[in-house]
């Protein structure tokens, strides 16, 4: 069943649309009512940067049960070009080929397999350039 | 504001306890807690109990009223508080704040988490980081101090050894308390071989799932004084919030929330890191108590691994910080934590704490209380009257 919670966040998770305050051109990741820098109430959407770097990582081994045929997998802090960050999965990955600073795009992917959910959930992952 | 002084002390075995509920857990840290400071029941007024999600563990909410009626105190003022891991050092705040303000004289501070009854524990505690944006896209609890220890590891040169350091030093420290969940000793060989969890942390890097509660009574100085107790005073309280989400903080190799914590309470005491004689820090992983050791200002950032692997931290080093066996050995039911760290001090300073005493009887104290991967910690600064 796709809930409103699943079907709101979309934007953010097929298209990875953030909102920029119009008032001072914060851009943020998931959009957020309220500027977190200016306090302004009105934004734009955008399109973040599809390049990035790794921050930090880690390799799961022991994960929730949606994940669990995923194991091991490596998930990691990137930050895109604009400076934007999120956290996300790095897709057909070895652990040891993900370092700080390994240089990444974001594509989409199957995320979740929950047994107890009827349909797959998607979103987007991380991939090593190059 | 009027002068605070914790008067009484109690709280339960930590443990795998199956055989008994969320509601007898409470009653019986309390009942200990009021016998401690010999306050009849009668007296007190009003309750504050930190529980992260008895939703989720036990599918009970409205805890403030169930909790106090087992515990023999219904028809108090009572209020269940919540900032996940750090809910008990939040319900002390809020104690605390009640008393100094001259509200009330007699204040149970609480906690209390039953996290083995059949609910899936990784997923509960996950939801103390972003559902929507860190855990949907794969991440655990564990998987989050990972981070900040390759962060770590990476900025400062912080090795395995010294993690693993952390585990050995609290368990040493365990094994001397006969509430702890683990009263064992283990080697560094033991950390480094477990089964890996999240890359650095392996099983041993991680604090266990834990039932238990603990309880504090609170009063004013000049009340405590005429009841004839110890003064054991509150003379530094500092509370702080983050983001929720590790992606969010400029520094993944900080934890700013817990520095700023104790810059509030540093201010408020009028005393600094190196005043500090004890201190339970929250072990949640083995590199928090590192990250967060240099954040309240004990050591240089980037040394605090270095500071375990040399024993300043152990019970006979300079700085003995977890002498409980902390959340690593003594266990972590979360929303009891932050009172079972205040426990532990006030029998340090009070000179109660059994084989695991300190040598020198400490003056002033520290506990800090950290909520999910730092999006809110509390820190108090406690001293005994001599
Ligand atoms: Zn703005």
């Amino acid at each position: 069943m796709i809930t409103p919670r699943y079907h709101r966040e979309i934007p953010q998770r097929y298209r990875l649309e953030g909102g920029k305050c119009t008032q001072c051109g914060e851009v943020h990741f998931p959009p957020r009512a309220v500027c977190r820098k200016c306090g302004g109430r009105e934004m734009e959407t955008v399109d973040l940067p599809r390049r990035g770097k790794v921050l930090t990582h880690t390799t799961i081994w022991i994960p929730p049960a949606q994940f669990e045929s995923q194991k091991p997998y490596v998930v990691a802090v990137v930050e895109l070009e604009n400076g934007v960050r999120l956290t996300c999965m790095v897709a057909d990955a070895p652990p040891d080929e993900v370092k700080i600073g390994t240089e990444v795009e974001i594509i989409f992917r199957k995320l979740q397999s929950d047994p107890r959910w009827e349909v797959l959930q998607y979103g987007y992952k991380a991939k090593v350039v190059g | 504001m009027r002068e605070v002084a914790i008067i009484g002390v109690g709280m339960t075995k930590f443990g795998e306890l199956w055989d008994t509920p969320l509601r007898d857990l409470f009653a019986t840290a309390a009942a200990e807690c009021l016998e401690d400071a010999g306050v009849e029941r009668e007296k007190v007024q009003s309750a504050y109990i930190g529980c992260m999600s008895g939703g989720l563990f036990v599918g009970q909410e409205h805890l403030a009223s169930m909790l106090t009626d087992y515990a023999g105190l219904k028809g108090i003022s009572a209020t269940r508080v919540e900032s996940a891991c750090a809910s008990g050092g939040a319900a002390f705040r809020a104690a605390w704040m009640e008393v100094a303000s001259g509200m009330s004289d007699f204040v149970l501070a609480g906690g209390v988490e039953k996290m083995n009854d059949g609910a899936d524990a990784t997923y509960c505690l996950a939801t103390a980081a972003d559902q929507e944006y860190e855990v949907y896209n794969g991440v655990t609890f564990p998987g989050l101090y990972a981070m900040i220890a390759n962060a770590h590891m990476e900025k400062y040169g912080t090795t395995p050894q010294m993690l693993a350091q952390v585990a050995v030093k609290n368990h040493a420290n365990g094994a001397l308390n006969p509430k702890a969940q683990f009263q064992m000793k283990i080697t560094q060989d033991t950390v480094l071989g477990a089964v890996r969890v999240a890359e650095p942390l392996g099983l041993f890097d991680c604090s266990p799932v834990t039932d238990g509660a603990a309880c504090v009574l609170l009063a004013p100085v000049e009340v405590a004084k005429k009841l004839g107790k110890p003064i054991v005073k509150v003379i530094g309280a500092g509370h702080a919030t983050d983001t929720i989400a590790l992606h969010d903080r400029e520094d993944l190799a900080a934890i700013p929330a817990v520095g700023e914590a104790a810059r509030r309470a540093y201010e408020m005491a009028g005393v600094g890191p190196d005043d500090i004689d004890v201190a339970e820090v929250h072990d949640c992983f083995t590199i928090a108590e590192i990250v967060c050791s240099e954040e309240l200002g004990f050591f240089e950032r980037g040394k605090a691994g270095q500071a375990a692997l040399d024993g300043v931290t152990a019970l006979d080093g300079a700085k003995p910080i977890n002498t409980s066996g902390g959340l690593k050995s003594k266990g972590h039911p979360v929303g009891a934590s932050g009172i079972a760290q205040i426990c532990e001090l006030t029998l340090q300073l009070t000179g109660r704490a059994g084989e695991r005493q300190l040598k020198k009887k400490p003056r002033i104290a520290l506990a800090q209380n950290m909520g999910g991967s730092g999006g809110s910690c509390t820190v108090h600064i406690l001293e005994v009257e001599q």
